[in-house]
Protein backbone atom coordinates (compact mmCIF):
# COMPACT_ATOMS: atom_id res chain seq x y z
CA UNK A 1 0.00 0.00 0.00
CA UNK A 2 0.85 3.64 -0.69
CA UNK A 3 0.00 7.10 0.02
CA UNK A 4 0.22 9.80 -2.84
CA UNK A 5 0.77 13.18 -1.97
CA UNK A 6 1.83 16.14 -4.92
CA UNK A 7 2.66 13.10 -7.03
CA UNK A 8 4.70 11.25 -4.86
CA UNK A 9 4.18 7.86 -3.50
CA UNK A 10 4.95 7.02 -0.03
CA UNK A 11 5.28 3.14 1.16
CA UNK A 12 2.99 2.17 3.77
CA UNK A 13 1.50 -1.39 5.29
CA UNK A 14 -1.60 -2.74 5.57
CA UNK A 15 -2.85 -0.68 8.39
CA UNK A 16 -1.73 2.64 6.77
CA UNK A 17 1.37 3.38 8.84
CA UNK A 18 4.49 4.52 6.70
CA UNK A 19 6.97 1.92 6.38
CA UNK A 20 9.45 4.77 6.09
CA UNK A 21 9.57 6.60 9.23
CA UNK A 22 12.04 8.76 7.48
CA UNK A 23 9.28 10.05 5.03
CA UNK A 24 7.58 11.90 7.41
CA UNK A 25 6.05 15.56 6.92
CA UNK A 26 3.63 17.73 8.37
CA UNK A 27 1.53 17.83 4.96
CA UNK A 28 1.94 13.85 5.10
CA UNK A 29 0.38 13.86 7.97
CA UNK A 30 -2.62 15.78 7.01
CA UNK A 31 -2.84 13.82 3.92
CA UNK A 32 -3.22 10.72 6.03
CA UNK A 33 -5.78 12.58 8.22
CA UNK A 34 -7.41 13.57 5.11
CA UNK A 35 -7.35 10.16 3.41
CA UNK A 36 -9.94 9.37 7.26
CA UNK A 37 -11.90 11.83 6.48
CA UNK A 38 -10.54 14.03 9.28
CA UNK A 39 -8.69 17.58 9.44
CA UNK A 40 -6.06 18.41 11.99
CA UNK A 41 -6.31 21.27 14.35
CA UNK A 42 -3.91 22.32 16.81
CA UNK A 43 -5.16 20.19 19.58
CA UNK A 44 -3.95 17.20 16.96
CA UNK A 45 -0.63 18.40 16.51
CA UNK A 46 -0.02 18.78 20.28
CA UNK A 47 -0.48 15.47 21.01
CA UNK A 48 1.52 14.43 17.28
CA UNK A 49 4.44 16.28 18.35
CA UNK A 50 4.39 14.87 21.78
CA UNK A 51 4.66 11.47 20.29
CA UNK A 52 7.24 11.86 17.96
CA UNK A 53 9.12 13.25 21.11
CA UNK A 54 8.29 10.57 23.13
CA UNK A 55 9.48 8.32 20.57
CA UNK A 56 12.65 10.45 19.55
CA UNK A 57 13.73 9.84 23.31
CA UNK A 58 12.45 6.53 24.22
CA UNK A 59 12.21 4.45 20.68
CA UNK A 60 8.82 3.32 21.04
CA UNK A 61 5.27 4.73 20.36
CA UNK A 62 3.36 4.75 24.08
CA UNK A 63 0.56 2.78 24.85
CA UNK A 64 -2.76 4.64 25.43
CA UNK A 65 -2.66 4.66 28.63
CA UNK A 66 0.91 5.71 28.75
CA UNK A 67 0.13 8.21 26.34
CA UNK A 68 -2.84 9.79 28.41
CA UNK A 69 -1.49 9.78 31.72
CA UNK A 70 2.16 11.77 29.96
CA UNK A 71 -0.28 14.38 28.17
CA UNK A 72 -2.51 14.97 31.56
CA UNK A 73 1.29 15.69 33.06
CA UNK A 74 2.43 17.77 30.44
CA UNK A 75 -0.90 19.56 29.23
CA UNK A 76 -3.14 19.59 31.97
CA UNK A 77 -5.52 17.67 33.53
CA UNK A 78 -8.15 18.06 30.80
CA UNK A 79 -6.12 16.76 28.71
CA UNK A 80 -5.22 13.70 30.27
CA UNK A 81 -8.42 11.42 30.08
CA UNK A 82 -9.48 8.67 27.52
CA UNK A 83 -12.20 11.29 26.82
CA UNK A 84 -10.25 14.14 25.26
CA UNK A 85 -8.26 12.09 23.26
CA UNK A 86 -11.03 9.64 22.15
CA UNK A 87 -12.90 13.08 20.92
CA UNK A 88 -9.43 14.13 18.32
CA UNK A 89 -9.34 10.36 17.50
CA UNK A 90 -11.92 8.41 17.06
CA UNK A 91 -10.03 5.04 15.99
CA UNK A 92 -7.75 5.21 19.04
CA UNK A 93 -5.40 7.40 20.24
CA UNK A 94 -2.57 5.63 20.24
CA UNK A 95 -3.38 4.05 17.32
CA UNK A 96 -4.36 6.85 15.21
CA UNK A 97 -2.48 9.88 16.40
CA UNK A 98 1.18 7.51 16.00
CA UNK A 99 -0.02 6.97 12.15
CA UNK A 100 -0.23 10.75 11.33
CA UNK A 101 2.89 11.01 13.28
CA UNK A 102 4.45 8.59 11.13
CA UNK A 103 5.51 6.25 13.88
CA UNK A 104 4.90 2.55 14.00
CA UNK A 105 2.15 0.08 15.65
CA UNK A 106 2.27 0.92 19.77
CA UNK A 107 3.99 -1.85 21.40
CA UNK A 108 1.46 -3.20 23.79
CA UNK A 109 -1.49 -1.82 21.62
CA UNK A 110 -4.53 -4.78 22.87
CA UNK B 1 -11.18 -8.50 40.56
CA UNK B 2 -8.85 -11.18 39.66
CA UNK B 3 -5.98 -11.33 42.22
CA UNK B 4 -2.51 -9.84 41.54
CA UNK B 5 0.10 -12.00 40.55
CA UNK B 6 3.80 -11.79 40.76
CA UNK B 7 5.85 -11.98 37.25
CA UNK B 8 9.40 -11.96 37.09
CA UNK B 9 11.41 -11.40 33.76
CA UNK B 10 14.64 -13.25 33.97
CA UNK B 11 16.97 -11.47 31.51
CA UNK B 12 20.19 -13.45 30.62
CA UNK B 13 21.53 -12.54 27.67
CA UNK B 14 23.85 -9.79 25.84
CA UNK B 15 21.33 -7.08 23.84
CA UNK B 16 22.55 -7.77 20.65
CA UNK B 17 22.88 -11.07 18.51
CA UNK B 18 19.96 -12.20 19.53
CA UNK B 19 16.58 -11.54 19.47
CA UNK B 20 15.42 -12.46 23.32
CA UNK B 21 16.99 -9.07 24.94
CA UNK B 22 14.25 -7.14 22.17
CA UNK B 23 11.46 -9.41 22.66
CA UNK B 24 11.42 -9.67 26.79
CA UNK B 25 11.36 -5.93 26.46
CA UNK B 26 8.52 -5.95 24.18
CA UNK B 27 6.52 -8.98 26.04
CA UNK B 28 7.44 -6.82 29.44
CA UNK B 29 5.65 -3.51 27.81
CA UNK B 30 2.40 -5.53 26.64
CA UNK B 31 1.68 -7.22 29.74
CA UNK B 32 2.24 -4.03 31.75
CA UNK B 33 -1.45 -3.12 30.23
CA UNK B 34 -2.92 -5.76 32.68
CA UNK B 35 -1.65 -4.71 35.90
CA UNK B 36 0.05 -6.99 37.34
CA UNK B 37 3.32 -7.10 39.93
CA UNK B 38 6.28 -7.03 37.39
CA UNK B 39 10.04 -6.82 38.01
CA UNK B 40 12.99 -7.65 36.24
CA UNK B 41 16.36 -9.22 36.59
CA UNK B 42 19.42 -9.04 34.93
CA UNK B 43 21.82 -12.00 35.23
CA UNK B 44 25.23 -13.32 33.47
CA UNK B 45 25.31 -11.12 30.11
CA UNK B 46 21.44 -9.74 30.81
CA UNK B 47 23.52 -7.21 32.31
CA UNK B 48 24.92 -5.60 29.44
CA UNK B 49 21.06 -4.88 28.46
CA UNK B 50 21.12 -1.94 30.71
CA UNK B 51 24.90 -0.70 29.31
CA UNK B 52 24.94 2.96 29.57
CA UNK B 53 25.79 4.50 26.15
CA UNK B 54 25.13 1.69 23.49
CA UNK B 55 25.98 2.16 20.16
CA UNK B 56 24.53 -0.26 17.59
CA UNK B 57 25.31 1.68 14.28
CA UNK B 58 27.84 -0.55 13.48
CA UNK B 59 26.37 -4.03 13.65
CA UNK B 60 23.10 -2.29 11.93
CA UNK B 61 20.22 -2.97 14.22
CA UNK B 62 18.18 -0.70 16.52
CA UNK B 63 19.81 0.66 19.89
CA UNK B 64 16.54 0.02 21.62
CA UNK B 65 18.46 0.64 25.03
CA UNK B 66 16.69 4.52 25.74
CA UNK B 67 13.51 2.33 25.77
CA UNK B 68 14.27 0.80 29.53
CA UNK B 69 13.61 4.26 30.38
CA UNK B 70 10.14 4.45 29.18
CA UNK B 71 9.66 1.13 32.21
CA UNK B 72 8.42 3.70 34.67
CA UNK B 73 5.80 5.20 32.50
CA UNK B 74 4.56 1.58 32.75
CA UNK B 75 4.97 1.57 36.28
CA UNK B 76 7.80 -0.82 36.03
CA UNK B 77 10.35 0.20 38.96
CA UNK B 78 11.89 -2.79 40.39
CA UNK B 79 14.51 -3.85 38.38
CA UNK B 80 17.16 -6.08 40.39
CA UNK B 81 20.61 -6.35 38.68
CA UNK B 82 22.69 -9.55 40.12
CA UNK B 83 25.94 -8.11 41.95
CA UNK B 84 28.25 -11.19 41.05
CA UNK B 85 27.47 -10.70 37.29
CA UNK B 86 28.48 -7.17 37.00
CA UNK B 87 31.78 -7.49 39.05
CA UNK B 88 32.32 -10.47 36.77
CA UNK B 89 32.48 -8.46 33.94
CA UNK B 90 34.19 -5.37 35.52
CA UNK B 91 31.28 -3.69 35.56
CA UNK B 92 29.77 -1.08 38.21
CA UNK B 93 25.90 0.29 38.82
CA UNK B 94 27.20 3.69 37.52
CA UNK B 95 28.16 2.05 33.40
CA UNK B 96 24.38 1.27 33.56
CA UNK B 97 21.50 3.19 32.44
CA UNK B 98 20.19 5.52 35.51
CA UNK B 99 16.41 4.33 35.74
CA UNK B 100 14.74 6.13 38.10
CA UNK B 101 10.80 6.34 38.97
CA UNK B 102 8.28 8.62 40.54
CA UNK B 103 7.26 7.76 43.95
CA UNK B 104 3.42 9.42 43.85
CA UNK B 105 2.85 8.51 47.50
CA UNK B 106 5.77 10.86 48.25
CA UNK B 107 5.26 13.66 46.64
CA UNK B 108 6.67 12.45 43.13
CA UNK B 109 9.89 11.77 44.91
CA UNK B 110 12.67 10.14 42.31
CA UNK B 111 14.05 6.81 43.00
CA UNK B 112 16.24 4.47 41.46
CA UNK B 113 15.03 1.39 39.67
CA UNK B 114 17.54 -0.51 39.43
CA UNK B 115 18.78 -2.31 42.80
CA UNK B 116 21.72 -4.66 42.46
CA UNK B 117 21.09 -7.38 44.36
CA UNK B 118 23.36 -10.67 45.38
CA UNK B 119 22.91 -13.90 44.18
CA UNK B 120 21.38 -15.04 47.02
CA UNK B 121 18.96 -12.06 47.80
CA UNK B 122 17.85 -12.83 44.27
CA UNK B 123 17.23 -16.29 45.05
CA UNK B 124 14.91 -14.72 47.85
CA UNK B 125 13.13 -12.63 45.02
CA UNK B 126 13.20 -15.51 42.68
CA UNK B 127 11.10 -17.92 45.81
CA UNK B 128 8.25 -14.98 45.92
CA UNK B 129 7.48 -15.02 42.03
CA UNK B 130 3.93 -16.53 40.92
CA UNK B 131 5.19 -17.09 37.58
CA UNK B 132 8.64 -16.29 35.88
CA UNK B 133 9.60 -15.75 32.47
CA UNK B 134 12.92 -16.68 30.97
CA UNK B 135 14.79 -14.77 28.34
Amino acid sequence: MSIELDGKSYETDEEGYLVNMGDWNDALASAMAREDGAELDSNHWEVINFLRDYYEEYQIAPAVRVLTKAIGKRMGKEKGTSKYLYELFPYGPAKQACKYAGLPKPTGCV
Amino acid sequence: MPQIKKFLYVNRKAPHGSIYALESLEVVLVGAAFDQDVSLAFIDDGVYQLMLNQNTNGIGVKNFSPTYRALSDYDINQIYVEKESLELRGLKQEDLLPLTWEDEDEDWAEKDSIQVVSSEELGDIIDKQDIIFNF
